[in-house]
Order: C-alpha cells, then structure tokens, then sequence
C-alpha cells in the first residue's frame, strides 16, 4: 500500500519455488525454446524468400504461394488431407468415446486385456503399424480400386482411425475418472432412463474430453506420413506425402509455402478448439 | 426393560406433527445386503409411518447409506423386501420409484442453470412447459432461492447448492424424501439455520423425511423417530428423547449423548424398586422402578452427567442422603480432577475412591456458580432414583 514508507530492495533475491528467476533454469527453458521454434520459423521465413535456393534471404516474395496455390496435385493432396482428417475425427470421437465410457463403467472378464490391447497403437512403433496396415489392405480385406472420390480414401480413414481412436479414448477416460457418479444416479433418482442419463448428464461432463480428442485426432491424421505412405495408392496422395515426393526432387520454396499453410491450419484449428474448450470449462466449471 | 421403565413414567408425548398418522408408508421386511460376504446390512425389520421425520443415525460404515440406497433403488437388497405403500418395490427402477432423494454430494448438474435442474424431473415426467415454470418458481420460493433461478451451480454456495438440490426432489412431490447426510458437509452457523429449516420445510409440504446421519445432536434435534444403527443392524427405534432417557443397550446410551457407564450386578429386582451392587461404588445404586432379570445378573448402569448432582464434603460428615433413596444410596464420595467452564455449563470429572472418573455438568444457573467448586476439592455425587437407566446388554 504504502510504498514510499517502505521503499522495496530493487531486487528480490527469489523465493524458493521461483525456479523460471535463477539462471539455470532459465538457460534450459531458452534452449528448449531455441530448438523448438527457430526451425519452424525459418521455415515460415524462407517461404517468403525470393531465391530458387532456401539458403540466403534475397527478398520478400508471394510467388510460391502463388505456385502452390496454382499446382493442382498439391491442392488435391490437400484436400484429400483434410477429408481423411475430418472423417478420422468423427469416426476416432466416436469409437474413442464410446471405448471410454466401456472400460469406465463395466467390469467385464479380459478387461484388462482388452484396455491394453487400446493403447497398443500408441505404443508400437508407427513403422510396424505401417506395415501392418500395408499387409492387411493387400492381402486380408483389400479396398476396391479405381472408387471415386471419397470412397477412395476409405483404407487411410480406416487406418488412421485405429491408430487415432485409442488418443481419443485415453483423453476421454481421464476426463471420466473425474465424473461424479452421484449425477448419474441423481439424474434416474428424477426419473431419466439409461439412455436419457447417458446424454444429459455424462455426454456433457465428457464434453472436453471430447473435443481435446478430436483435436488430436484430427491433428494426428493430418500430418501422419509413415502409416499413410503405406496405405495411400498412386490416386489418394496426402499432403505430407506429396511433400515428401516433392523434396524428392529439389527443396523449393514451394514446399515451405505448403508447409507454412499447414501450420497455419493446425494452430488454428487447435486455437479454436481450445478456445472452445476453455469457454466450456467457464461455463460448467466440474 | 424400557417397558417397566415407561411405565413409572409418564410416557414422553408425541410430537403434534408425529401424531395422528401412523399408516406405515415404507416397510423394510428381515432386509440384508451384503457385498462380498461381508453384510453391510443385517436383516433390518423397520416401518416408517406417513408424515415422519424419520431419521437413521449410526456411526460411520454402519450401513445407514446402503438402507437408504437401497430404498431409491441403487443397490437390491441381498435377502427381504422393501414395500412403499404396501406394494413391493423389488422391481421398479431407480427412475419409477416414488422417492427422491437429495445426495451427499448434492449433485446438482453442473452444466445446467438453476431452474433447468429443478425443471429436470419433471421434464423426464413429461410434465407440461407451462406447469413446469409454474412448480419451478414455486420450489425456488420454498427453499427461498427466489431471483437466483439463472445462475449456473458454480456461481452458488455450497449452501444454495444444497437448496437447489431440495427443490429438485420436492417439486417432483415424492412419497418419501431421502436425504443422506445433509448437513455434514455445511459450516457450524449454516447447519443450526438449515437445521431448523428442514423441519419446517417438513412441515410445509408434509412428505416423510427419512435422513441418514452419523451426528446424534442432528438427529435429536430435526428427526421425530430415529433408528440407531450398529454393525448394520438396528441397535433402536424410538424418539428422541426415548432414546436420550431410555436407551435399550450400551450402545445406543454411549453414542447417543454422553454417559458414564458402570457395571453391576442385580442384586434385588421387585414390582417397584431395584438395586444394583457395583464395584465402583462403595454405596449400592437404588432404583425406584422393577428391572427385568433374575438376582445376580450381570447389568449396566447408565448415568448422564447432567443427572448427576454435586455437593461439598467434608471429613468425617455422614454422607449426604438423596430424598428419594434410602440412607447412603445413590451417593458416592469423590474428588473434582478437572474443570472444564463451557459458559453455559461448566464440566468436571470427579474421581471415585476406587479411581474411576466420571463426569458431571453443572448448568452456571448465577454469575457465580462456578466458583462453588475448586480443583481437588472433595464431593459426593448423587443421583435420583429415577435417573440411572439399568441395561441389560
Ligand atoms: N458398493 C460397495 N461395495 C462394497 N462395500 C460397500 C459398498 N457400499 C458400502 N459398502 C460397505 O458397507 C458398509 C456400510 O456402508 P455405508 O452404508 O456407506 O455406511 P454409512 O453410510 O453408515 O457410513 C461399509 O463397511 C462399506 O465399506
Ligand atoms: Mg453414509
């Protein structure tokens, strides 16, 4: 209150739980930081490079924007992309939700083989999964060829859908550890039935859980390479797919404006999740 | 023996709102629940009668929230029956029961506005939009949340909370409301107000209260009968003060109120007067009322500190004689140990010649009342001979 009767030290020697004052800590945090975003945004930088090569800036320049947006495969392949992550997501939240809520509410025998067999696409190595995927579709259940679009794409949703679902579905349950099992019963106590209680009272309290899912999900299916690079056919190429074959050639400019674009639509898709989210969590504050 | 006790007194009157309606409105038949193999009830015979505040007390694990749940219908009794009006109730879901029930927890939806959670049960009733706004803003009025109808839970105390959780259960006008602990989870000032307000509100709708409660303060003060729990079986069922005055075992006299309890054997038992031996006492204990069992049984005496008096004692004086008991009966020598002054009463505990102590409470009726008695002062304790209450087991 009164400052002027009793002048501060200019500095505080730091508390004891201050560790973002002290030094070290400070020179990780930068470091981490440093090697986190500086290769993200030179990459972003040098998609505005006037120059053939991405290695001195020569000026600013909108041509490979341009350029990307005029190559009609990359804009295919992108929108190939996005359909294959929107389908993923819905399909993942649903698959996802709905696993949740099982191994949340039931005792069943093998339940706990069955939760361990969930989390198995987030542990194997996505190269086996790749292979997997890649065997499965040429031998055990192939997708027809030559479908029009987007029937085509059917085998990289299913793929990436299991891969996708079990993320959704540890999201989901650790948002369900926190649930209030007095609601539910508060909620037939008045009168609602199984399924009337199922989407009035739990549906809602999952609600962020749901939407941190889809968010990875979609992010998730949108970037994948190695599984996709096994699954897609010469007609259903991904983005991050049609990159890798356009580097094969030459490292153009090109690829960072298509890049940078990619960028730009996760963070704000994830912007707009969050926010969401975050104007939810106000809302219900459980 | 409360029987023969009841009778050489007056019997304790019905509270006005308990008489007059005694049709059972909910009957427990031999109810057991175990979980495992561990019983968590014990064949539980009981009746609560239509209009009652019925209250089951017991200590904490007894089994109070299962009989209760198991009334709403979230848990099936392992063997028995529970009837609602008469009709078994085995096969109705939670959702078709005619009771609601107010949680621990509250549980009031966190997603939704005050009024949509008190518009729920009915809504799942089909109940028409405008008849619904119609009870809704009545319920609001009655657990006096008038003008908060828009917040959402978050933006209440957890006192409105609980108000929001009452009007959701009332204004579906259930048969029965269950209410498990309502008041534990309350600040001390806010349990007295909502104390007196849930008897009223009692009074107002006039639907049967039955309410679980592990606090014997709470439970004399709102319930108009209470069931003492142990171990999951039913220790006592009686009122109020019945329990306070009359209980049937140690146990119900230890956990109902305080006590001081001493073992004895009967040594003579007639039509109208009793007197039990014990070893804490060099004087016999004197009763003026008969005590059902044969000579020398095993039995314990009961007395409550307040029904003990205190009086100065010097050396060599004749020990102080109790008007209704014969010379140097229900009297014992002793001396103040400790002094605790509460205000309104001050405690003390006297100890025996055989070193046993034992507790007393003397209302401060003057401004100078406790100062009658210093610390290692020499007493005798005495009591009425109406006062002990003889148990059996
Ligand atoms: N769902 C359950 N599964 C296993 N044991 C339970 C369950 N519910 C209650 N119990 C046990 O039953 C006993 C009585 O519990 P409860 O009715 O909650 O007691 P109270 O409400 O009187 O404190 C306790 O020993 C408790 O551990
Ligand atoms: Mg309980």
């Amino acid at each position: 209150m009164s400052e002027a009767a009793t002048p501060r030290p200019r500095r505080e020697r730091p508390g004891p739980l201050e560790y973002l004052r002290r030094w070290p800590l400070r020179i990780m945090v930068g470091g981490t930081l440093f090697f986190l975003y500086l290769p993200l945004i030179t990459l972003m930088v040098f998609s505005f490079n006037d120059s053939r090569r991405n290695i001195v800036w020569e000026g600013f320049t909108l041509k490979y924007y341009e350029k990307a947006f005029s190559n009609a495969s990359l804009i295919e392949a992108f929108t190939n992309s996005l359909t294959i992550a929107f389908a993923t997501t819905i399909l993942s939240v649903i698959l996802g939700a709905l696993a949740a809520v099982m191994l949340w509410r039931f005792r069943f025998p093998g339940k706990t083989a069955a939760e361990g067999g969930m989390a198995l696409p987030i542990v194997v190595p996505e190269i086996c999964m790749g292979v997997a995927m890649l065997v499965f579709f040429a031998r055990v259940m192939p997708w027809p060829q030559g479908l029009p679009w987007p029937a085509n794409l059917g085998a990289i949703i299913i793929a990436h859908t299991s891969f996708a679902f079990p993320f959704v579905a540890t999201v989901v349950r650790a948002r369900l550890a926190s649930f209030n099992r007095e609601l539910e019963e508060a909620a037939k106590d008045l009168g609602a039935s199984e399924w009337r209680t199922f989407w009035d009272v739990l549906v809602p309290h999952m609600q962020p859980g749901l939407i941190a899912g889809a968010l990875l999900a979609f992010t998730l299916s949108l970037d994948d390479f190695v599984i996709t690079f096994f699954t897609a056919g010469p007609d259903t190429v991904t983005f991050p797919v049609k990159v890798y074959s356009m580097l094969r050639f030459s490292i153009s400019p090109e690829v960072n404006a298509a890049s940078t674009i990619l960028i730009v639509v996760t963070v704000a898709l994830t912007a707009i999740g969050l926010h969401l989210q975050n104007r939810n969590a106000q809302k219900t504050k459980a | 023996m409360t029987d023969v006790a009841q009778n050489s007194l007056d019997a304790p009157a019905l509270r006005p709102d308990a008489r007059g309606k005694d049709n059972v409105i909910i009957r427990f038949e031999s109810i057991t629940k175990r979980f495992g193999n561990l019983p968590a009830v014990d064949n539980v015979t009981l009746d609560v009668r239509e209009g009652e505040f019925f209250a089951l007390l017991g200590p904490s694990g007894c089994g109070k929230t299962t009989l209760l749940r198991m009334l709403a219908g979230f848990e099936t009794p392992t063997e028995g029956r529970i009837l609602i009006d008469g009709k078994d109730i085995a096969n109705l879901p939670p959702n078709r029961r005619p009771v609601n029930m107010v949680f621990q927890s509250y549980a009031v939806f966190p997603h939704m506005k005050v009024t949509d959670n008190i518009a729920y049960g009915l809504k799942m009733d089909g109940v028409s939009g405008n008849e619904i706004r119609r009870r809704v803003d009545e319920a609001l009025e009655l657990v006096k949340l008038g003008g908060l109808g828009e917040r959402m839970p978050d933006q209440l105390s957890g006192g409105q909370r609980q108000r929001v959780a009452l009007a959701r259960a009332l204004v579906k006008r259930p048969r029965v409301l269950l209410l498990d602990e309502p008041l534990s989870a309350l600040d001390a000032k806010l349990r007295d107000q909502m104390r007196s307000e849930l008897t009223s509100l009692q009074k107002k709708v006039g639907i049967t209260f039955i309410m679980v409660t592990h606090d014997q303060d709470e439970a004399l003060a709102i319930a108009t009968r209470c069931a003492v729990m142990n171990r999951g079986m039913l220790a006592q069922v009686a009122t109020p003060s019945d329990l306070y005055e009359f209980p049937n075992s140690q146990f119900v006299a230890d956990f109902v109120g305080r006590v001081n309890m001493f073992e004895g054997v009967l040594e003579k038992d007639e039509q109208d007067e009793a007197v039990v031996r014990c070893a804490d006492f060099s004087a016999p204990v004197y009763l003026d009322h008969g005590v059902t069992g044969a000579r020398g049984t095993t039995v314990w005496v009961a007395l409550r500190p307040e029904k003990i008096e205190m009086h100065k004692r010097a050396e060599g004086q004749t020990p102080f004689k109790m008007e209704d008991a014969p010379q140097g009966a229900n009297v014992t020598p002793g001396i103040i140990r400790e002094i605790v002054y509460l205000g309104s009463e001050t405690n003390y505990e006297v100890e025996l010649e055989g070193g046993r102590r034992v507790k007393t409470f003397r209302s401060n009726l003057t401004r100078y009342d406790q100062e009658d008695f210093t610390h290692n002062e020499p007493v005798w304790l005495a009591w009425h001979a109406c006062s002990p209450a003889v148990l059996l087991s």
